[in-house]
């Protein structure tokens, strides 16, 4: 009765492994690294990956979120709406920012989801401009304006928030005289 | 304003998919499309399957639960031994036992409850061979089960509900792959990774900063996570990982691809039972819950939450960030986890933990549900018919009448069988919660105290019982007390509504259709999907609110009380 059913299932089950555990991921593997070679491997550039984040420190550097940046440890905080150990974090966060002159908004000083987010919001690069000038001898319009060219908008107009890359923003800082 | 663009967006664009791949997956079913048969037929022919010949449903019953244990086993041997099967540039070790059991009963479970981070703990073997592969598995069962019960209430005395190994192929082959592949690109197109390389090693040169970034087969898995409702991710991020869902594009295509099946199936049920109007009934009943749910949880969010308004930021423009990422914001974000929870997918791009009290509610409330709003693939409309006859029975009680569904006489055996499948959900997932708060092991793998931690709880269950896999991931749940419950209430939440729905089908076949009279309660009327949406809330909602208000209810009234 239920050797028929047993023995249709080991054969099926290795058949479906092979379809969709080998077949298709393969088939999908190629097209995609013969399409879109720079985007399947990781969108690397000479500075980094332009999808995961770095932990930028210091003061002529612009900030991302308060995010532990380590790829082998991917996830957010996961500290609750009411949870003590994330309001003093957010407190130390938001008094380190204040000792360098920055009022932050709330995405510089709360960490992502990922861990590795590459982004923060466009108030928050913002925030940031004037302290950035004064650490580089730059005048404030000019980071104010290299923040602006580096906004990225909703997809299609819709889609998403806007936000600043924040290895984008720092790789043309570096380019900025 | 772009937040109701992107609803507007995906509303048309199912509606579209509804319309076709409904139609669609009608013809799969009812074997009238073939043109993959030149890969089908060797398939039944290599495992001695004969394609003509149907099953009853205790027949296709057993070959479901056979295989899925067959499943189960090949899944937990590769987890195991994936030491030594190659494809595993990051040399991680075989998994232990109480791991790989959970872990193959919830990707074979269309749970996808991660126990583990997949960055630290998978190989590309696993992650291809053994989890991947369930996800197409998996999803096409859950169809299956939803197409052989419909065929019951279709047919008239009949002594066969279809036959599983055909279901089983025909989903996979001509439903799942092609979409999945299709959708895959786009993703990689976006930004998605997919390669066998293991990781590269960078060194900004601006600051010094070195970083080695993981990589893998990940937009091929992608595709299909959020296509078979399934949400297990490569990574411990899931969704927020930029690797997986990189912009904008990607999130609105993950919550197209999960909504796709659910949503397109209630048409190919009404275009199987002779009328698409019974499927809009029940479409109407799901997205009645799904828009609420989603209204109130995009409300919740634009807040701050009390810790962090304590701490300083009172007003944000941008809502709850905390756990969110800044490329979706707060509304892109709960319109992915809101649909994910509602679908039994549980993938999510964003921390449901750090969500506002309300915000996780809806999470934890579309699962208490039922899974029904619309649910998995397959689950969402099997569950949602026995909710179904549960309705018309309440309904005949009301009026004083045998009740009918779709010309088929409702009696004992079938309200028997319907309210077993309904109800074994909310015990499951409340007695096991009750275990786990009671005894030590339980309350040890709690991260945030209070009523927070009752949540992270209560979340567990609720979301391994309806097989959704979403978690509030503070808690620390791979212990072997979690991992052993954890994997008996998928058990029962999977093949506890799978064989009395089967049953049902079975039962139903067998009838032959009453005409319709007078005084027949029409089952295509708003006043059938608003008693559906009242059986529903009444059975769900009240056999959960107690449990909600020691979580996420004492939480929100505390007034910003931090635990």
């Amino acid at each position: 009765m239920l050797l028929i059913p047993l023995k249709r299932s080991l054969i099926m089950m290795v058949i479906f492994a092979v379809i969709c555990g080998v077949i298709y991921p393969l088939a999908a593997l190629g097209l995609a690294q013969g399409t879109f070679k720079y985007q399947a491997n990781g969108s690397i550039t000479r500075y980094g990956s332009a999808l995961i984040g770095q932990n930028f420190t210091g003061s002529s550097w612009f900030h991302g979120r308060p995010d532990p940046y380590n790829p082998s440890s991917s996830g957010g905080s996961n500290l609750g709406p009411n949870s003590k150990a994330l309001y003093n974090k957010t407190r130390a966060l938001i008094a380190f920012y204040k000792s360098r002159g920055i009022t932050p908004t709330q995405s510089l000083v709360v960490n992502s989801g990922s861990g590795l987010d590459p982004d923060i919001s466009v108030n928050a690069a913002y925030a940031q401009a004037a302290s950035v000038a004064r650490a580089r001898g730059l005048s404030t319009n000019q980071v104010d304006q290299l923040v602006k060219s580096e906004i990225v908008g909703r997809q299609f107009g819709f889609l998403g928030s806007p936000f600043v890359n924040v290895l984008a923003l720092n790789v043309a800082l570096s380019k900025t005289k | 304003m772009s937040t109701a663009w992107t609803i507007l967006v995906l509303v048309v664009a199912l509606g579209i998919s509804w319309r076709f791949l409904g139609s669609y997956m009608e013809a799969v079913y009812e074997r009238r499309v073939n043109w993959l048969g030149f890969i089908e037929r060797p398939i039944y022919r290599i495992c001695g399957i004969d394609d003509q010949l149907e099953q009853g449903w205790r027949r296709y019953a057993t070959s479901l639960v056979v295989f899925s244990g067959v499943a189960m086993g090949f899944t937990y041997l590769i987890l195991r031994l994936q030491g030594h099967l190659g494809l595993n540039p990051l040399h991680q070790h075989g998994v232990t036992p109480a791991l790989a059991f959970n872990t193959s009963v919830s990707f074979v479970t269309n749970t996808n409850w991660q126990n583990y981070s997949g960055e630290t703990t998978m190989s590309f073997f696993s992650q291809m061979i053994a989890l991947a592969s369930q996800m197409f598995i998996s999803a096409s069962v859950g169809i299956a089960v939803a197409v052989g019960l419909v065929r019951g209430l279709k047919r008239q005395h009949s002594k066969t509900i279809g036959n599983f190994w055909v279901d089983l192929t025909r989903g996979i082959l001509y439903i799942l792959i092609p979409i999945a592949f299709v959708a895959s690109i786009i993703f990689v197109a976006q930004g998605a990774v997919d390669t066998l390389s293991g990781s590269v090693f960078i060194h900004n040169p601006l600051d010094g900063f070195k970083q080695l970034i993981l990589l893998g087969p990940i937009a091929s898995m992608e595709a299909i996570k959020e296509l078979g409702t399934n949400g297990g991710g490569f990574f411990n991020a899931n969704g927020a990982h930029p690797f997986e869902n990189p912009t904008g594009l990607t999130n609105i295509l993950s919550i197209y691809l999960i909504l796709l099946i659910p949503v397109g199936l209630t048409y190919t049920f009404g275009k199987m039972v002779g009328s698409i109007k019974q499927g809009l009934a029940l479409l109407a009943a799901m997205a009645i819950f799904f828009f609420s749910f989603m209204a109130i949880g995009l409300a919740a969010e634009q807040h701050t939450t009390a810790a962090v308004a304590k701490a300083g930021i009172t007003h944000s423009a941008s809502g709850n960030m905390v756990g969110k990422e800044s490329r979706f914001g707060a509304s892109s974000s709960v319109l992915y986890n809101v649909t994910s929870t509602q679908t039994s997918t549980g993938s999510v791009n964003s921390s449901m933990d750090s969500y506002t009290p309300i915000g996780g509610l809806t999470a934890m409330g579309g699962m208490m549900l039922g899974e029904v709003t619309p649910g998995g693939v397959g689950s969402g409309l099997y569950t949602i018919l026995l909710f179904a006859i549960v309705t018309v029975f309440v309904g005949g009680l009301m009026v004083g009448r045998t009740p009918e569904y779709l010309g088929k006489k409702i009696q004992a055996r079938e309200v028997k069988l319907a309210a077993i499948g309904v109800l074994v959900m909310p015990i499951t997932v409340l007695v096991a919660t009750g275990i786990a708060v009671s005894i030590s092991q339980g309350r040890a793998g709690v991260l945030n105290p209070g009523p927070h931690g009752f949540s992270e709880i209560l979340y567990a269950f609720t979301s391994q019982g309806n097989n959704n896999g979403s978690a509030f991931a503070g808690l620390s749940s791979n212990t072997a007390f979690y991992n052993v419950a954890g994997a008996i209430v998928m058990l029962i939440g999977r093949f506890g509504v799978i064989l009395p729905a089967l049953a049902l089908g079975g039962a139903l076949a067998e009838k032959g259709v009453v005409a319709p009279s007078l005084g027949t309660f029409r089952t295509d009327s708003i006043l059938f999907c608003g008693l559906l949406v009242g059986v529903i809330l009444i059975i769900g909602g009240l056999t959960f609110f107690p449990a909600l208000s020691l979580g996420p209810l004492a939480e929100q009234l505390s007034h910003g009380r931090l635990f």
